[in-house]
């Protein structure tokens, strides 16, 4: 046969020699990867950081005092901007992203190795700009994560000076560092997919990351564009989205722009960021269940289907961030039934999931508990979402504490359990050590235990109308003495879970040194990056010749088969069947 | 933002086909052995640089097409002023359509192994584009002699946003144009730079059609 493998065909793969080029600036996808997600969870300490400060502050708000006002506006936007696209973005994108899909394709590395490796460093220097406007004249940008001009860029604001400035370039920096990034997750899975590799034969989750990455593609440039145009605003004075505004007793010389069109744009790219954070759970999540309950993932086709239906779909619900914008109301009922058409795909995802489980051989592991954790929140999330979709309930929802009890379910916790999920998952073929498995059944009750009794709580603040971006309660004739009570409790609840994240930090940490080896498969999972010759896997992946993949991704628990798992690599031939 | 959703239409349109064609329907439980994947029997596999840079003038029609999206959405409230367009824009569209065509007359030469050729139309490509943008800067002038600053009209400061983010991108083919020039100059052999030479031109290609796109719009409006 003639045929060349796909994905050693025209490629040269860069040898490194020294630590430098081993460690640092590094094209190997499997360094990029972890240092994507080291990068990412240290900017995510940062976020929760903040959050833990606004919750003490909005729990004991007599017997402390933190920050202030202003301080308590830039803490939120700044872990609302941090958590969506500097941790979680980057996190399943460039870390998830990287590991995994070159080798779940069977491919020896990204296709554009060098660009690759410039991603994650122009990731870095986006991190560093971000973090840079703690320390101007003025801090970092209060607006918002938002950002909804006019006030983003009025004096006033707090972050106007500098903050808001460094926000923009920060995000745009980040664009060009996903889109060096994503262009590699795409080709890489057009391209560089192994013999019998075919679509149809790919694991859930290349298809979420891959879907998604074409989402962040076509998406971020709405943010790109909006940055431009808003930094044209601030720094030359244009007036695309400032409309002419009397600011503290003057006239401006902005005039005629509409703050409506930088909402279109930036929900252009805000909704589809909701599933570009989403699509990746999803993946991962359906081969977490399925391989530790040892059972095919039930309707593999559908599932696709779902991913790439949700996918289209995204673009067309933007608006419904919008109901209370001042846009023309008749959109509110177009964006509301797309809305609601998007739940029909999500919910699909949803009975598929259960459905894997149902009568499956359930192990109770670590990233299952994560796995089966998620699709509580995710229901729960989700849920919510349908309410907030609709205008009628939306408006007097709106701005309130059951939206950010609503986002921070869907979109918040959801994905961070996947990604905790993933990450034990994944932590025995990343470092060969088997991490301690008690100390992450802890980790795993008290962060799900306890986010919902952070979260639940907000669900009934909202029904009573508690608004949510306010700095201090006190005083506030509708909001009863009980609800204050409450939001004491969410605080504690905080304070909890973060603190148990140390349980964390220190399984990994310690496993990393301390672990047991794990074994080149310890879970009997069928997809090829447990096929690999080493564990770790070295640079190049494979051995001389790359895996022939001869079968889907989930034979799992096959009726007559010696064994519970046929990996895809395995050739019929050698496959034993028990007598009959 | 009708333009965008033109847009995103098209490329899930495309998309969904291509995943048609990828035989998204089949039932992968129900097949064995490599047999089923069939891309050895597709000629059309394109190298992986060449899908890299489509997946890439992708990125940049979404970005297009959202400032497109803006300025209509823009251009329909009342303090938009039309501004005369300076008539240097058609010389520098001619410009730009030689360019493309010399480097399109590039890739041909490489093709057939003209290594003159090769230099000839590389150089004149070089020449053309970097007119076109010295071009767009004189326009910039006139324009701002004539009275149409930047801020003074929302009209205007899309007349400057798009033209500069063209040129941006026109710059950024230059530096690629500067690295393929610099290796054949080195005397690389024509095979080697030949997909170098076919990326130029369909990025050159793609430059042209969205002056094109952003000129007429700005013409009729």
């Amino acid at each position: 046969m003639t045929y060349v493998a796909l994905a050693d065909r025209g490629q040269e793969l860069s040898h490194p020699k020294s630590f430098i080029t081993k460690y640092i600036w590094s094209q190997d996808h499997k360094v990029i990867a972890i240092q994507y997600g080291l990068i990412a969870i240290a900017v995510g300490l940062v976020a929760l950081g903040l959050s833990v400060t606004m919750r003490v502050q909005l729990g004991f708000p007599e017997s402390v005092s933190i920050i202030d006002p202003s301080e308590y506006m830039q803490f939120v936007t700044m872990h609302g901007m941090i958590m969506v696209i500097y941790l979680l973005t980057a996190l399943l994108l460039g870390g998830f992203g990287n590991y995994l899909i070159p080798l779940m394709v069977g491919a020896r590395d990204m296709v554009f190795p060098y660009m690759n490796m410039l991603s994650v460093w122009v990731y870095l220097v986006s991190v560093i700009i971000l973090m840079a406007s703690f320390f101007v004249t003025g801090g970092p940008t209060g607006a918002g994560w938002t950002l909804y001009p006019p006030q983003a860029i009025l004096f006033g604001t707090p972050g106007a000076e500098w903050g808001i400035i460094l926000m923009l370039v920060s995000l745009a920096v980040f664009i060009v560092a996903f889109t060096m990034g994503g262009l590699n997750y795409v080709t890489t899975v057009l391209q560089a997919r192994t013999r019998g590799m075919t679509m149809m034969r790919m694991p859930l989750s290349v298809w979420g990351i891959f879907t998604a990455t074409i989402l962040g593609l076509l998406a971020f440039p709405a943010l790109l564009v909006s940055a431009i145009m808003m930094l044209l605003d601030r720094l030359l004075g244009t007036s695309f989205f400032m409309p002419a505004i009397v600011h503290m007793g003057e006239q401006t010389a902005y005039g005629g722009g509409s703050p409506v069109l930088f909402q279109h744009l930036f929900w252009f790219f805000g909704h589809p960021e909701v599933y570009i954070v989403a699509l990746p759970a999803f993946g991962i999540v359906s081969d977490l269940l399925s391989v530790h309950a040892r059972k095919n993932i039930f309707g593999y086709r559908m599932m696709v289907w779902a991913i790439v239906g949700i996918g289209g779909l995204s673009f067309i619900v933007w608006a419904h961030h919008m109901y209370v914008s001042g846009m023309n109301p008749y959109f509110g009922f177009f964006f509301a039934t797309t809305t609601l058409i998007i739940a029909v795909p999500t919910a699909i995802k949803v009975y598929n999931w259960v459905l894997t489980l149902w009568q499956g051989n359930i192990h109770l592991t670590v990233p299952m508990l994560f796995a089966i954790g998620f699709i509580f929140t995710f229901i729960h999330g989700g849920l919510t979402g349908i309410f907030l979709g609709n205008v009628v309930v939306d408006l007097p929802l709106s701005d309130t504490y059951f939206v950010v009890a609503h986002f921070l379910m869907v979109m918040g916790v959801s994905p961070i359990l996947v990604v905790f999920g993933a990450i034990y998952h994944w932590f025995p073929k990343v470092t060969g050590k088997m991490f301690n498995s008690t100390l992450g059944k802890f980790h795993f009750w008290f962060t799900f235990l306890g986010t919902y009794s952070i979260y639940l709580p907000m669900h009934y603040l909202g029904f009573l109308g508690v608004p949510r971006r306010y700095y201090a309660y006190e005083g506030i004739d509708f909001i009863p003495e009980s609800a204050l009570a409450m939001n004491t409790g969410i605080t504690v609840a905080a304070i909890f879970v973060a603190a148990t994240q140390i349980l964390f930090f220190v399984n990994m940490i310690w496993s990393l040194f301390k672990g047991k080896p794990a074994g080149p498969n310890p879970w009997n999972a069928t997809t090829l990056e447990w096929q690999t010759p080493q564990t770790p896997p070295i640079h190049g992946n494979w051995g001389p010749e790359l895996p022939q993949v001869y079968r889907w991704a989930y034979e799992y628990s096959v009726p007559g088969a010696d064994k519970d798992f046929t990996p895809q690599n395995e050739p019929p031939a050698d496959v034993e069947v028990a007598a009959s | 933002m009708i333009t965008i959703i033109i847009f995103i239409f098209a490329a899930v349109g495309i998309s969904y086909w291509w995943l048609l064609r990828q035989r998204v329907l089949e039932k992968p439980w129900l097949t064995e052995g490599t047999g089923v994947d069939r891309r050895e029997d597709l000629a059309s596999e394109s190298p992986t640089a060449k899908t890299g840079l489509i997946v890439f003038l992708a990125v940049v029609t979404s970005m297009f097409s959202l400032f497109i999206s803006a300025y209509f959405m823009r251009m329909e409230l009342n303090d938009w002023r039309p501004l005369d367009e300076p008539g240097l824009l058609w010389f520098n569209t001619l410009l730009l359509i030689l360019g493309s065509l010399s480097i399109h007359k590039c890739a041909r030469s490489a093709a057939n192994q003209d290594a003159n050729g090769v230099k000839v139309t590389l150089l004149a490509t070089g020449i053309f584009t970097g007119a076109f943008v010295a071009g767009q800067l004189i326009a910039w002038q006139q324009l701002n002699e004539a009275g149409y600053a930047l801020r003074s009209n929302p009209a205007n400061a899309f007349f400057y946003l798009f033209t500069g983010i063209h040129g941006l991108h026109l710059l950024g083919g230059l530096w690629v144009w500067s690295r393929t020039s610099i290796r054949v100059l080195a005397g690389v052999e024509l095979e080697q730079i030949k997909l170098s030479v076919e990326l130029c031109r369909n990025y050159w290609h793609f430059l042209l059609v969205v002056w094109i796109v952003i000129f007429a719009l700005l013409l009729s409006t």
